[in-house]
């Protein structure tokens, strides 16, 4: 009998500094898989972001260069126009994406940079301690909003809605890690955002919401039942463009 | 030799191109030269200039504090550099749009350059009129230099001007 | 050979291409927009990369992208701009990346004027950004040396794998001279010998470009490491010029445009039989302690020194550090538009 199921290649075989229940792990895990399934790994070039996932490269078994906070897109815009050959993509936190790195993220989309971009959403800036993130939902408490996230502290910001209105940008679509299916159609999504890049379509994006049960305070199965039954309203899952 | 030059004027007068034309006709014939334009908004402004420097041997300064010559082509020009003319200051007017008196002390050749290039057949050549009688009075290049410089700088969809460049330039050179 | 007129703004965007640069991002900012407007029109036809990026922290970004695989890079601002950029070549002398920053510098501080000025000189020789790190800086005079400066820096940035900055003023990227241009191709350059770039893994392990280590004790090792690249540095590539050092009695200081000022200056006194030198540093970091060892330790007591900048006392602090109270140190600065004039050093040396 055939072997069915084994480590990714992309992956190295240690384990992850994430928190019990985080999704990044998963996520790290279904880009590993797609690497490897799109035969692209020797192709390959990772731009991590600063956050909590800053040292992906140490997990992936591929090229990545790190980026300053917020300019992973100029980053991997470089690498892609020099190097066009190779499949860049970018994995990057709500902090990094959307807040101090949202001119870069909308003017790399808006040059419809021939890009995979993931995007991980869990509502918080988790590296630095649980504070408020552009994408935290209203009443959600933080280390920043204690009393939970009011109005004048900016509402939760849909940067992929607003990603969608650009010409430039080509496939978008919003998913989660908040069960086997969910985590399935996340692999799905992410396979078609790099096979995008293969394809020359260009800019792709994939944004997941992913738990973070440490800075949501709740247990991780809890975390996984907020994501769809309070994030998912916010922010609804699907093909956005 | 030194010789320092401000060309001043009107945006669209050809004030730069004046510079520049002088500039190169000088480094063909192997001087150091150095061109400073006047960047920045003001040049959208009452005046536009340059900085000409030519030179026997290396230049330090590209930047004028007092002239050897200073071509003027309109009023608001002579007003921003009258306090920089110096004794012996030789000053090239363009009389058709300048009707201040010029600061004492100075060799004026006052010529109205726009209303001769108007008569030349084309307005834009005022600043060929004012080279030539800057060359007429200060003999730094050849004129056979400038005529081939007016040739060489002409993009190639603008050949049809160098005629009238260069007969301005002559024109100019026959003022006194 | 053939002189051809032109801005040291378009000499540094021309050298630099000459030079092996295939990849340049830049944003609008006076005075120095001619070099991405000429990298706009020619680096396409060079086979290379302009972009115009929507901010200096992505131009300088895309810079570190592009170096981090393997392409010269290069990009350009004018002072506030390059203040904007210092995050980002903090992180390129972290992760070891070469590349040239070209700072045409205007006066300061905060948006300060489009005039010339050298008011930057603390911050490029200094780390500009946050951490213990150095970038090497050449300061160009002339527009010949805009040009001829270039190679030099995409050399000497991949040789030590450092950012190099080329520190000029809006003088020299706005003054069009003579300008010999020497068309030897140099983009045989060493993209293949950059084992560190990234390329994609094929038939090697992975490459990984960060400045990042949180293990205890990893940051110190890279540091330490980076401290003996840096003394490599200021032992080998010390550069500068000296000029009737022999029996000068007093010695201008100047650097870029105020030192061909001053070269002026130095040789209408000369005309005259006075004792003038110039020492005028070409890099600036390493700063050239060597120079002043040229005057030896005797005779400099005797020597006097007149530092002449568009700044308020910044080489300064260099040539006192060198000097190391062995000789008097006068100077001459102005800045924010200013710029001292042939008579204005003539006269204070008069006075000294």
């Amino acid at each position: 009998m055939g072997k069915v199921f084994s480590h990714s290649k992309s992956l190295r075989n240690i384990s992850t500094h994430y928190c019990a229940g985080c999704g990044h792990g998963i996520a790290h895990r279904l880009i590993a898989e797609v690497v490897d399934e799109l035969n692209i790994r020797e192709q390959v070039i990772a731009v991590a972001p600063v956050g909590c996932a800053v040292i992906a490269y140490d997990y992936w078994d591929f090229d990545c260069s790190e980026a300053a906070h917020g300019r992973a897109l100029a980053v991997a815009t470089a690498i892609k126009r020099v190097r066009p050959q190779n499949i860049v993509f970018t994995y990057q936190g709500d902090g990094d994406l959307a807040a101090i790195g949202t001119n870069e993220t909308i003017h790399a989309a808006n040059r419809g940079e021939n890009l995979t971009v993931i995007f991980i959403n869990n509502a918080v800036y988790g590296m630095t301690g649980g504070q408020m993130a552009p994408t935290t939902l209203l009443g959600q408490k933080t280390a920043t909003t204690p009393q939970g996230r009011k109005p004048e502290e900016g509402y939760p910001l849909k940067i992929s809605e607003m990603l969608a209105l650009l010409a430039g940008v080509k496939y978008i679509e919003r998913t989660a890690l908040s069960s086997p299916q969910e985590v399935m159609k996340t692999k799905k999504a992410i396979r078609q955002a790099f096979q995008n890049q293969i394809d020359h379509v260009g800019f792709s994006l994939v944004e997941i919401l992913s738990p973070c049960p440490t800075y949501w305070a709740m247990p991780p199965r809890q975390a996984l039942d907020w994501i769809n039954n309070v994030m998912a309203k916010e922010f609804p899952l699907g093909r956005i463009k | 030799m030194i010789e320092k030059i401000i060309i001043a004027g009107a945006g669209g007068q050809g004030i730069m191109l004046l510079g520049k034309v002088l500039a190169e006709a000088a480094m063909q014939e192997g001087k150091f030269v150095t061109w400073l334009p006047a960047y920045g908004a003001e040049v959208r402004g009452g005046t536009a200039h340059c900085m000409v420097i030519i030179s026997d041997r290396r230049i330090g300064s590209p930047r004028i504090n007092q002239p050897d010559s200073l071509i003027i082509m309109n009023n608001p020009s002579l007003k921003k550099f009258k306090e920089r003319v110096k004794n012996k200051t030789l000053l090239i007017i363009n009389s058709s749009l300048v009707d201040k008196l010029p600061p004492k002390n100075t060799e004026t050749l006052s010529h109205p350059f726009t209303d001769l290039a108007i008569k030349l057949g084309n307005i834009k050549v005022a600043n060929m009129l004012a080279l030539g009688c800057y060359f007429a009075r200060k003999n730094i290049v050849e004129e056979k230099t400038v005529l081939k410089v007016i040739f060489e700088m002409a993009p190639a969809d603008k050949k049809g001007l160098v005629e009238i460049n260069q007969k301005a330039l002559k024109e100019g050179l026959r003022l006194r | 050979m053939k002189r051809i007129l032109m801005t040291g703004n378009e000499a540094m965007a021309e050298g630099a291409i000459q030079a092996g640069c295939r990849f340049y991002a830049g944003y609008p900012i006076t005075p120095q927009n001619e070099i991405p407007a000429y990298m706009a029109g020619h680096m396409p036809q060079a086979g290379g990369v302009f972009i115009q990026a929507e901010s200096e922290l992505a131009a300088i970004n895309m810079v570190f992208g592009a170096a981090a695989c393997g392409a010269r890079a290069m990009t350009s601002s004018s002072s506030p701009g390059i203040s904007l950029k210092q995050e980002g070549i903090s992180y390129m002398a972290g992760a070891e990346l070469p590349a040239v920053i070209v700072d045409v510098m205007r006066g300061g501080p905060g948006l300060g004027n489009i005039w010339p000025a050298q008011s930057d000189y603390f911050q490029a020789t200094r780390s500009g950004g946050h951490g213990d790190y150095h970038c090497i800086v050449l300061a160009p005079s002339f527009v010949q040396e805009a040009y001829d400066f270039m190679p030099a820096a995409f050399d000497l940035a991949d040789k030590y794998r450092n950012p190099v900055i080329i520190l000029g003023d809006g003088m020299l990227g706005q003054t069009m001279e003579p300008l010999h241009v020497t068309t030897s191709p140099r983009h045989h350059v060493t993209r293949q010998n950059k084992k560190w770039a990234l390329t994609g893994c094929k038939g090697r392990t992975p490459n990984i470009v960060k400045s990042f280590y949180m293990k205890e004790g990893d940051l110190e090792k890279v540091n330490l490491l980076l401290q003996k690249k840096y003394k490599t540095i200021k032992i080998r590539e010390q550069r500068y010029e000296g000029l009737f050092l022999d029996d000068a009695k007093v010695i201008i200081v100047a650097y870029g445009t105020m030192a061909r000022i001053c070269r002026a200056a130095v040789e209408r006194l000369r005309e005259k039989a006075k004792k003038v030198g110039l020492i005028r540093p070409i890099s600036l970091w390493p700063f050239p302690e060597n120079a002043f060892r040229l005057v030896n330790s005797r005779a400099r007591r005797r020597v006097k020194f007149l530092v002449a900048e568009m700044s308020y006392g910044q080489m300064l602090e260099d040539v006192r550090l060198t000097l190391d109270g062995q000789a008097e140190v006068g100077f001459l600065g102005r800045s924010g538009g200013g710029i001292p004039s042939e008579e204005e050093i003539i006269s204070k040396i008069k006075k000294l």
